[in-house]
């Protein structure tokens, strides 16, 4: 990615639905600001808070949900290897999430059809991370703070700062898709 | 008669974990380099240049290749002139993987029973593949296996008449359901034969034999040369964003079998196909 020539467009986290709109399919990207870590058994805990009618414990309006459950930090680093998680699992539950605000959602791997409806719906995006280089992708996580569920070692929700992660838009608000060819 | 204590096993095991987690295989990174050589496009030559690098870096400060350091795998060949001392052989071997994921900063991915899910929180226990064989040595690989690439395996029970045409069907459709999702580049371990539980056994064993390795038996061969070839005319590519980098391997594994049956079990793995072997 560092190596890579081609130009990529830093986008400023969190953005609004509106801001989702204007990105494309293909754009490349450089990631900054902040973005909360939530896989499988957070996203249970979610959905049970809401509709329990409880309040969740980050905003949800214009957040950016990274799937990813980081490995634990040796001492003086900020995080361990944080490399993204298979999407697909989470597809459940993003519909409810993407209806309360969430506008962007990073991991790797395809969507079902009703997260896509909902992301043209309402004005969210899909962006991919390479599968694999979590080394390398946690390098640029500048800060970690575990907000909640800890109990779900791996999988409690972090609050991330990062500075130019490197991600592309696999699927944007129109349901076009990179992984369709 | 050789005696063995068993903390020298869960010594042993602790240190193949972090090794397996954080050393990409020669074998696949010689593969990755030269399938980038090879790809035209400048998306999948990025990508296949990050994983490499990501590679490098994590040798370099001892750091996870992949975030999901996998449920432990622990293949175990004991020679059946060892006698065991200091207790249950098969607890020293949980016991190495707790101690390894713990004092490598390896992620504890495991949860106590898969419908109520409580994460155990030191990556135990282990799925521990037992074999006897002659000689009084024991070989132990650990070979940590990530889910990413793991939910995307399959099973299929063919009849017999449906051949060798079945068993490329069942391989091919495999990956081609699977898409971008198991992180491309894979490795497939295949196992054909013997009883649904053996097919699946040896399509994990095949993921241990290293990349570039062919199979001995001719007709096989053929197959897995095929597969890769026919794999990589897929476009699934790196990351599943198109290219010719869909698989860097295809490894078969046979057993005999039954006259009315012909299993077939896909054991799909990323390129970080961990498998880290010390003998005793």
């Amino acid at each position: 990615m560092s190596q890579s020539p081609v130009s990529r467009k830093i986008l400023h986290l969190p953005i609004t639905r509106e801001q989702a709109r204007d990105l494309r399919a293909g754009d490349l990207l450089l990631l900054r600001g902040t973005m909360y870590t939530a896989r499988d058994a957070a996203h249970k805990k979610m959905i049970d808070t809401i509709e329990k009618g409880e309040d969740l414990p980050f905003a949800i309006e214009n957040a950016a949900i990274y799937y990813a459950g980081p490995c634990p930090a040796r001492p003086g680093c900020v995080i361990g290897s944080a490399g993204p998680t298979t999407s697909g699992r989470m597809d459940a539950y993003a519909p409810e999430l993407i209806s309360r605000g969430v506008t962007v959602m990073l991991g790797k791997g395809l969507r079902k059809p009703e997260v896509i409806a909902s992301m043209k719906e309402y004005g969210a995006v899909y962006l991919g991370a390479t599968g694999g280089a979590g080394a390398l992708l946690s390098q640029r996580i500048t800060a970690s703070e575990i907000i909640a569920y800890p109990e779900l070692g791996a999988e409690a929700i972090r609050r991330l700062e990062v500075y130019d992660f490197p991600a592309i838009v696999l699927i944007d608000c129109l349901g076009i898709s990179l992984y369709d060819r | 008669m050789r005696e063995i204590d068993v903390y020298r096993i869960e010594d042993q095991v602790a240190a193949l974990c972090i090794q397996a987690n954080t050393i990409l295989g020669i074998d696949i990174e010689t593969q990755l380099r030269r399938m980038r050589d090879e790809e035209i496009d400048e998306r999948p030559r990025a990508i296949l240049d990050e994983l490499l690098e990501n590679a490098s870096l994590a040798k370099e400060k001892s750091l996870p290749i992949c975030q999901d350091t996998g449920m432990a795998v622990v293949y175990i060949q004991i020679g059946q002139d060892v006698h065991f001392t200091g207790g249950s052989i098969e607890e020293a071997i949980h016991r190495g993987v707790a101690k390894g994921y713990r004092e490598g900063y390896l992620r504890a991915s495991v949860v106590s029973d898969p419908l109520l899910r409580v994460n155990t929180g030191d990556n135990t226990p282990a799925v521990i593949l037992w074999d006897i064989v002659p000689g009084d040595h024991v070989d132990i690989t650990v070979a940590p296996k990530g889910f990413g690439s793991e939910n995307m395996s399959s099973l299929t029970m063919l009849s017999p008449s449906q051949g060798i045409a079945g068993v490329r069907e069942a391989i091919l459709g495999t990956v081609r359901r699977a898409g971008p999702n198991p992180c491309p580049p894979i490795i497939l371990g295949v196992g054909i034969g013997g009883t649904m539980d053996m097919a699946a056994r040896l399509a994990k064993l095949a993921l241990l034999r290293p990349v570039g390795e062919k199979s001995p038996l001719a007709h096989i061969r053929e197959l897995e040369e095929g597969l890769l070839d026919e794999i990589n005319r897929m476009d699934i590519g790196p990351a599943g964003l198109g290219g010719k980098t869909t698989a860097l391997a295809v490894h078969i594994l046979t057993y005999p079998t039954h006259i009315a049956g012909l299993p077939v079990a896909v054991n799909m793995s990323c390129h970080a196909t961990r498998h880290a072997h010390a003998r005793l």
